[in-house]
């Protein structure tokens, strides 16, 4: 049994937690979620040139092909800095699912661009009105002319404002000898036909709604078989929510550390707060809640790694997924409490992990989707 | 025992309820409903319409311009004007300054404000907590120091709620920083915000919004008639203030408005192919804050009823209704940010990107309605009040 992280990747995250400490503090990053795109292609090249974007693809795409206890401690890094730049959409998602699905020619024409860093990927699969749900109904694709038609609409892509290609995921029904599926597409953002509704999300993401109105693909635009995709969506999925939880472990952690300070020397009645003993059992309470998030992140990143069992991958990401959505809503809400009003502000990083655990906490379904999932596969 | 209304006060709720059905403004309305921010324009407009009625301060004595009306018809009041989305009439002039003119204010004070706080010409604020003295308001270090007929003000206030709206700001300061007792050292001032060397600056909070802010004092000042009850007795005037501040702080009426609002959001939500509102989790947790609001409004209640037999206030049990009340509008806006799944993200269109700004608001919402633990005594202070109050800890 063993813990704790190797030395590489132990080392991976403190060369990015000490770049992000000169590159991306409180101002910096803020100056880059108000620039015009949110997102610094000078960091992503710094993530590109560190590895980060290569860590977890196969090394036959000039990835290192490792998994998600790999990109563990960086990710925390990310959370403890609150890094915008969508990484976790593409190493976690978009760029995953070309190099599970894809054929060579599709991995070779996109995934050493997103090695090397030269251009981003997103993956829109949410639709409207749907909620966490991972097969697509409303956006859907015709074969027609050796090639394929897409229509519909998916909501909050995040990344997509900077991607090249999207990932799509699109109802083939009609398709024969494939009923009733899913099925994975490669489209050009500047495809004609695609409309991206650009926003910046609660959180200060990057994000769109993005419409395919009549977009006309070619036969190798598809990801794999038709129909066949749902499979390979939840992998990716689960994937990409092991390393939100590691993502949450940071956040928490910095979101701990900074109310532990404040309760050292924040005084009020002639004492550091920290001194009332009622507020001192709430601060245990975070850092227990943060140490149980811990630990149930390491096995969801342990358990996508293994492969094998879909059943038992589902259950140990749903039962983390639970554990960090509970434990960054009473962190985020205690975090703030515990500052008194100064928590609230805009001034403050506290209120800024505040928004980004409280979107976690519902990113990739909140607690209530994940307590039933995991009964499924009881 | 009887839980019900008498016909008279059910007769009442219906004048009420029919006479703001014809005269809140639609456009004000929307924008409550739609949790759109008023502006000063809005509110001060919205006072004028009910003091036109007569409405605008129902609490006061009759010769000030009051209803008249007992305590549970003022619930009542409360309630329809939550219930109907009416924009609240900010307490800083009408139910604390004015509770305070009353009580400490000489007749002159009272000719002076009172007759413009009810008609909503003077916009109040309260300048009480400051940087280092939040929880612990006694600590509190704003300087005002006599020279002949005027205080010099100096110092700084914090969490000035619309403080960027006010006319007037009636201010804790210390006139004796050598007092034995730190209470013993502190007077109760008003102070007229156009005076030369006073500065507003907004603190933005984590929703983007602007409510609150600092405000400085630079050699303000301030004539010394404008001190209110004796000086070194300020303390006296806040204590009184304090229970004044809590009983209104369930706000009963509003949450039973808004989680009807939730119910509506969550029949037209999906999950799973059925309406969110069927979903049994879901629907469990609105029960349960529908269950609070009932045993809030009951407790309000039960309050009111021994407040009218007795003519004497709760006491320290009415910080319950400020925790239960804070708690209930901290979960109804957490679910309806839940209710929308992954929507409840978009905040902002960016690069001619547009958003649902309906929609939009629920995740700031919840983020801004943190406050309600904090604001108005921190719930760790009602605990504390009840703690050592009530049950003698």
């Amino acid at each position: 049994m063993d813990f704790e992280f190797s030395e590489e990747q132990t080392q991976l995250a403190e060369s990015l937690r000490k770049y992000l400490a000169n590159e991306y503090d409180f101002e910096k990053r803020k100056a880059i979620v108000k620039s015009a795109s949110g997102v610094s292609d000078t960091v992503w090249a710094t993530f590109a040139d560190m590895g980060l974007t290569a860590l977890a693809l196969p090394e036959a795409d000039g990835g290192f092909g490792g998994g998600a206890v790999d990109l563990m401690a960086a990710m925390e890094a990310c959370g403890e800095a609150l890094v915008v730049e969508p990484l976790l959409d593409n190493v976690g998602l978009a760029a995953r699912l070309v190099a599970r699905g894809g054929s060579t020619a599709q991995r070779e024409a996109l995934l050493p661009g997103v090695v090397d860093g030269r251009h981003r990927l997103a993956f829109a699969y949410l639709e409207p009105g749907r909620r966490y749900e991972l097969d697509a109904q409303k956006t859907t694709a015709r074969a027609q002319a050796g090639g394929w038609v897409l229509d519909g609409e998916k909501s909050v892509v995040i990344g997509a404002p900077s991607a090249r290609v999207l990932v799509v995921s699109a109802h083939t029904a009609g398709v024969a000898g494939q009923p009733d599926g899913t099925s994975l597409f490669l489209v050009d953002a500047d495809a004609a036909g695609v409309s991206i509704n650009a926003c910046r999300t609660v959180d200060g993401q990057r994000a769109a709604d993005v419409t395919f109105t009549g977009v006309k693909l070619p036969a190798e635009a598809l990801v794999g078989t038709a129909g066949g995709a749902l499979p390979l969506i939840e992998e990716a999925v689960d994937f990409a929510t092991a390393l939100l939880c590691a993502d949450a472990i940071g956040t928490m952690k910095n979101a701990n550390d900074a109310t532990l300070e404040y309760l050292k020397t924040r005084k009020q009645f002639g004492a550091p707060i920290g001194s009332f003993q009622a507020l001192q059992h709430r601060m245990v309470d975070m850092y227990v809640v943060c140490e149980q998030a811990r630990s149930m992140a390491i096995f969801a990143a342990a358990k996508v790694d293994e492969g094998g069992d879909a059943g038992a991958r589902k259950r140990a990401v749903s039962a983390a997924k639970v554990k960090i959505a509970d434990a960054a809503r009473q962190v985020s809400q205690e975090s703030v409490q515990l500052h008194g009003g100064m928590g609230m502000t805009e001034e403050l990083k506290v209120s800024h992990n505040f928004r980004r655990l409280t979107m976690i906490a519902q990113r990739f379904g909140d607690a209530d989707h994940h307590l039933e999932r995991y009964a499924t596969f009881d | 025992m009887d839980l019900g209304y008498s016909t008279e006060e059910m007769a009442f709720r219906n004048e009420v309820r029919s006479w703001l059905a014809d005269n809140l403004p639609a456009d004000l309305r929307e924008k409550v409903l739609a949790y759109q921010h008023l502006s000063k324009e809005d509110l001060v407009r919205w006072h004028k319409i009910l003091d036109a009625k007569g409405w605008a301060v129902p609490h006061w004595p009759v010769e000030w311009g009051g209803t008249g009306w007992d305590i549970t018809q003022r619930y009542i009041f409360n309630d329809e004007f939550g219930l109907a989305g009416a924009p609240g009439i900010a307490p800083f002039g009408p139910a604390m300054c004015a509770s305070v003119l009353m009580r400490f204010g000489t007749d002159e004070q009272k000719n002076r404000f009172l007759p413009r706080i009810r008609s909503g010409d003077d916009f109040w604020v309260q300048g009480y907590s400051e940087p280092g003295s939040g929880s612990d308001l006694a600590s509190l270090k704003t300087r005002a120091e006599r020279k002949g007929d005027k205080y010099v003000v100096n110092g700084q206030k914090i969490w000035t709620t619309l403080g960027h709206y006010g006319d007037w700001i009636f201010c804790l300061v210390r006139t004796d920083p050598n007092a034995k007792i730190r209470q013993e050292g502190i007077s109760f001032l008003l102070i007229d915000m156009k005076t030369p060397g006073i500065t507003v600056r907004p603190l933005i909070l984590m929703d983007g919004g602007h409510e609150v802010n600092e405000v400085f004092f630079d050699n303000v000042e301030v004539p010394a008639e404008n001190l209110i009850h004796d000086e070194n007795k300020g303390w006296t005037v806040a204590k009184y203030l304090l229970g004044h501040e809590r009983m209104g702080s369930g706000n009963v009426g509003a949450s039973k408005r808004e989680l009807q609002t939730l119910r509506e959001l969550a029949s037209k939500e999906i999950k799973n192919g059925k309406p969110l509102l069927q979903d049994a989790r879901f629907r469990d947790r609105l029960t349960r804050v529908e269950v609070e609001i009932q045993a809030l409004e009951l407790t309000s209640l039960r309050f009111l009823d021994k407040m009218r037999r007795t003519g004497q206030p709760p006491g320290a049990d009415v910080s319950m209704l400020k925790l239960k009340g804070s708690e209930l509008q901290q979960a109804i806006t957490e679910l309806m940010m839940q209710a929308l799944g992954p929507d409840a993200q978009p905040f902002v269109g960016v690069e001619d990107g547009h958003v649902d700004e309906y929609r939009a608001r629920m995740a700031p919402r919840y983020f801004n309605y943190r406050k309600t633990s904090i604001y108005a005594g921190s719930n760790e202070i009602q605990r504390n009040i009840i703690a050592k109050m009530t049950l003698g800890l």
